[in-house]
């Protein structure tokens, strides 16, 4: 294969379709230009190539390069006189997404790794089906019936267990006689995952009525998950069903060099191509107006989740009956009265375009996304957790440490780095606000470095990592993610006012109190190592009360000093805890109002 | 010239309006192209086959799968009632009987030797979709549905609950900026979609239900009095299926904003009309607000008078739809075409506007509406 020195990528959402062009330059991969155009996957168009043709357009002018021929199709490989690009790839969530339901024997096992499985590759869970779910057989048939997910992912028993409880759930799906949400008339995909007994009876029941892939199981021992191959099984479907379903797709797919990625199983490729390279720990965290993902990777393991209902618009008003409207206020450092708060928040629903104009209105924002990031990290630590069920044999000590099977695998202690994006994180007004709001909402330990993605392009960069992994890896690190600064917050409890920790870095100490936080001049590219002395039995990562000695990284905000506690102390009473805030507020350079 | 970027939701007093009708499932269309139809004309028709109960033989009866399955009574295909006997048991010499008999009435559709379970598929149940509006049918989609045009007024809301109905419009107060209260409503205002103007008190609301109103219109409504109608709060914008009798559309947003005077004009001129309306909204991709439609008699030749592509100019009747100018009016004064940084420390593009006490402002063009009359 030649060597590829132009990618052309766009990412198809549901209101936007972003493009970027990449040129290798001086021997390495670079952002060179963007464009973005509204997504025409409805009427009038019903066309999506439509809004790739408009985005792509606007890389032209920009690039000053052709990459559309004269019939509006984009030219591949590149030509002798220049134009084209050698390679064009796309993501998509565009018309909803890819939306499913899994099933399996029992909640917290198969079913439970049906879900990581279908997160993984992408997809919504609409809902979650197992044998000791709780619900009646009626009720889960007519649940099937009712949400017409894309496709089912069954999966239960480990290799050589169950046959009964799964030719049951066949025989449940039979009941339904379930029809995919696209294209009335056609079969409903269905993959099968689970114990390879049950193949032949399964394929009995389910051949002649659902378009059935059988695949390797993903559980197929107690103690082991094996989600690569439904996963590949999911995309492939995703591409053969639900995308040329969508308008404008099947051209769309002619187009592209590789087959076309759902957004989110995009970002988690880069995010695990990243943590690979750099042997890191990794948190992002993608907060739209509708939906919330966070992608993780802790010693090695991938997990993604999808809080389906926590946005800042057209979910805004979920994140307010979650959390309360406690819970938003005290994030507020002013009084706000309840009821216009109601509004609001209600207001920003129906007109999801609007914009805070006064700084007020942005600190009510930032608020609602402090609880919409929290509580989608809160949903991702219960499923990102260790196999249930597994017998393991422990130490006595482990045994005091009260570790169970199914404990969560989110260690913010051991955590390298924390990736914002959407909106709100990356076009705060001042990226402080978008440290602020991260710090609040993940409460990282440890030392931690917290990042922005500039523009959104880890979903191009996603697919483009599966073909060239070299060239996204680039294209992140210099043009994508923005650097805020790394955060030292120690874990452990201390009396407001009295020292927490002493930071020494270039032979300068920096003494933080209980109940408060420090930024320290760092900048971009900036470098040092640091010496943290906690007091008393605080731990930065060493152990309680001892020192770590270790490499801080400035960037856009600085170096944080975060002893403000974990979870972060606010006082009940209402006063007291604006006043705090508004000396956070102070710490950071930050106006409250 | 510059675009509002919000809603750009429809007011018209007469254009070309087309309502897709689909079944949930492939079906019958019972109407054909350029037939005339009323609201309530059944278009299309459909069954949705019932879904399989499971008899637990196997269970009932003691039995393993495969000794219950030789057991059974009943075959695949056979019609059954509830209380047949599908399989029995003897024991001690044939003094004791265990009886396996099914609760349920349907077809048989599956023996399962592996469980030794029983489904019975219960009868279908007929899925018939309406006109929805009085017009013609413009469309048909073979086995799916059909396309019903008509030429109307259309009233698009911002938000609303509750789905369609059918109703007259009466318009109970007088002025866009009154609120709509239960003494403006009467035991004739049954069966007809009440207009209201700012806002709607919490007992309107219950007594329009209590009587039977189909729908109340109104510009806005306090959150906590539309939480206390529907009985619980509403988490993500996708309505249309609350289980209520009154469908309630809002033209504005929550608090209290009067109706726009041009919306508020419009629909007075429809008092007495037959109505079609639906609060059903859906805010993201694919965007479903809540509407009005009142079908006319008569379409001119004239040129339709939707009011698509509204353009922002000098002079532009605007309403501001954000804090710190939220439900202000005023008239656009200059349209700077560069980035400005606004108090929030967010570059955007904003529009300069003189509001109605003579305030001169600067807004961010996301923030604002065009309004008429």
């Amino acid at each position: 294969m030649a060597e590829i020195r132009s990618i052309l990528a766009t990412d198809c959402g549901s209101t936007t379709t972003k493009a970027i062009f990449i040129e290798k330059q001086n021997g390495e991969y670079r952002l060179v230009v963007r464009g973005q155009a509204p997504t025409t996957v409805e009427a009038p168009f019903d066309d999506v190539t439509v809004g790739v043709v408009n985005a792509v357009r606007e890389v032209e002018e920009l690039a000053g390069r052709r990459i559309l021929d004269d019939t509006n199709h984009i030219i591949t490989p590149t030509r002798a006189d220049g134009s084209g690009v050698d390679v064009y790839l796309s993501t998509s969530s565009a018309g909803g997404g890819l939306q499913m339901t899994v099933a399996g024997v029992v909640k917290a096992m198969s079913a439970e790794s049906a879900e990581r499985a279908a997160l993984g590759a992408g997809a919504i869970i609409i809902d979650v089906i197992a044998v000791d779910d709780g619900r009646k057989d009626y009720e889960k048939v007519k649940r099937i019936r009712e949400l017409r997910p894309d496709m089912i992912l069954c999966s239960g028993g480990t290799d050589g267990g169950t046959v009964k409880h799964l030719v049951e759930m066949a025989e449940m799906l039979v009941s339904a006689d379930p029809k995919p949400r696209l294209g009335i008339g056609l079969r409903l995909p269905v993959i099968y995952a689970g114990n390879k007994e049950a193949r032949e009876p399964i394929k009995d029941i389910l051949d002649d009525r659902v378009d059935l892939r059988i695949v390797d199981n993903l559980r197929p021992t107690l103690d082991r998950e094996n989600l690569d191959p439904a996963r590949e099984a999911i995309h492939e479907l995703f591409l053969q069903h639900v995308m040329q379903q969508a308008p404008g797709y099947g051209k769309l797919s002619d187009w592209v060099s590789s087959g076309i990625m759902s957004t989110p199983n995009a970002v988690g490729k880069i995010i695990q191509t990243v943590a690979e390279q750099q042997n890191i720990d990794v948190l992002a965290a993608d907060i739209g107006g509708a939906t919330t993902d966070v992608f993780s990777v802790f010693g090695g393991i991938y997990n993604r989740t999808v809080s389906a209902n926590l946005g800042m618009s057209y979910s805004i008003c979920n994140v307010l009956a979650e959390a309360g409207v406690a819970g938003i206020k005290r994030w507020t450092p002013f009084d706000v009265d309840d009821a216009g708060l109601r509004n609001t928040l209600r207001n920003k629903m129906i007109r999801p375009t609007t914009v805070p104009q006064s700084l007020r209105d942005l600190r009510v924002e930032q608020a609602v996304s402090r609880e919409a990031l929290r509580l989608a990290f809160e949903h991702h630590k219960t499923l990102a957790r260790s196999l249930k069920g597994v017998q393991t044999q422990r130490t006595i000590g482990e045994l005091m440490d009260q570790k169970e099977t199914g404990a969560t695998l989110v260690n913010l202690m051991n955590l390298n780095m924390i990736v914002g994006s959407g909106g709100v994180l990356s076009h705060a007004p001042r990226r402080v606000e978008a440290a602020y709001m991260m710090l609040d909402a993940f409460q990282p330990e440890g030392v931690t470095m917290l990042a922005v993605d500039s523009i959104f392009m880890m979903p191009q960069l996603g697919v483009l990592s599966t073909i060239h992994p070299e060239a996204a890896a680039q294209v992140f690190q210099r043009d994508c993610l923005i650097k805020l600064g790394s955060v030292i917050a120690p874990t452990g409890k201390g009396k407001l006012g009295e020292p927490a920790l002493c930071v020494t870095i270039d032979n300068e100490t920096h003494t933080v109190t209980h109940g408060s936080l420090k930024l320290v001049p760092l900048g971009i590219g900036e470098s040092r190592m640091a010496t943290i002395k906690p007091f008393g039995k605080l731990d930065v990562g060493a152990g309680r009360g001892r020192e770590l000695t270790a490499t801080v990284e400035g960037g856009a905000v600085g170096l944080i000093i975060d002893c403000r506690g974990r979870p972060v102390y606010l006082p009940e009473d209402p006063k007291a805890r604006i006043e705090m805030l508004l000396r956070w507020y102070a710490a950071f350079g930050l106006e409250a109002e | 010239m510059g675009t509002a970027y919000t809603p750009g939701l429809k007011v018209s007093s007469g254009t070309t309006i087309q309502k897709q009708r689909r079944l949930p499932l492939k079906g019958e269309v019972l109407v054909k192209q350029g037939d005339k139809v009323t609201a309530s004309t059944i278009v299309a028709r459909t069954d949705i086959p019932g879904i399989i109960q499971t008899v637990k033989v196997a269970e009932i009866l003691g039995l393993e799968p495969a000794e219950a399955i030789a057991a059974l009574q009943v075959r695949e295909g056979d019609q059954v009632t509830a209380g047949l006997l599908f399989a029995e048991t003897k024991s001690f010499f044939g003094l004791i009987k265990t009886e396996c008999k099914t609760p349920f009435s349907g077809t048989i559709e599956l023996i399962s030797p592996a469980t030794g379970h029983v489904g019975v598929r219960q009868p279908s149940k007929p899925v018939e979709i309406s006109a929805y509006i009085n017009g013609t049918i413009a469309e048909v989609l073979p086995d799916e549905g059909v396309v019903v045009e008509t030429y109307g007024a259309l009233v698009q809301g911002i938000f609303g609950v509750g789905g369609e109905r059918m109703g007259k419009l009466r318009v109970a107060v007088s002025s866009a900026d009154e609120v709509l209260t239960s003494d403006h409503i009467t035991d004739d205002h049954a069966g007809s979609v009440i207009v209201g103007g700012s806002g709607a008190a919490p007992d309107a609301l219950r007594k329009a239900s209590d009587i039977g109103a189909v729908g109340v219109v109104v510009g806005a409504i306090i959150d906590l009095d539309l939480v206390e109608y529907l009985g619980h709060d509403i988490g993500v914008a996708i309505t249309g299926h609350e289980p209520i009798n009154t469908t309630l559309i809002l033209t504005e947003g929550f608090g209290s904003i009067a109706m726009a005077a041009r919306t508020f004009k419009l629909l007075n001129t429809l008092e007495g009309r037959d109505v079609s309306i639906n609060g059903a909204t859906q805010i993201r991709a694919g965007v479903i607000r809540p509407e009005i439609i009142a079908p006319l008699a008569d379409k001119p030749t004239a040129q339709d008078q939707a009011d698509t592509g509204q353009r922002l100019d000098v002079g532009t009747s605007i309403r501001v739809i954000r804090e710190p100018y939220f439900g202000r009016l005023g008239s656009v004064t200059k349209l700077p075409p560069e980035l400005v940084e606004v108090e929030s420390g967010a570059v955007v593009r904003i529009l300069e506007a003189r509001l109605q006490d003579g305030e001169n402002v600067i807004v961010p063009r996301a923030n604002v509406e065009i309004i008429e009359g």
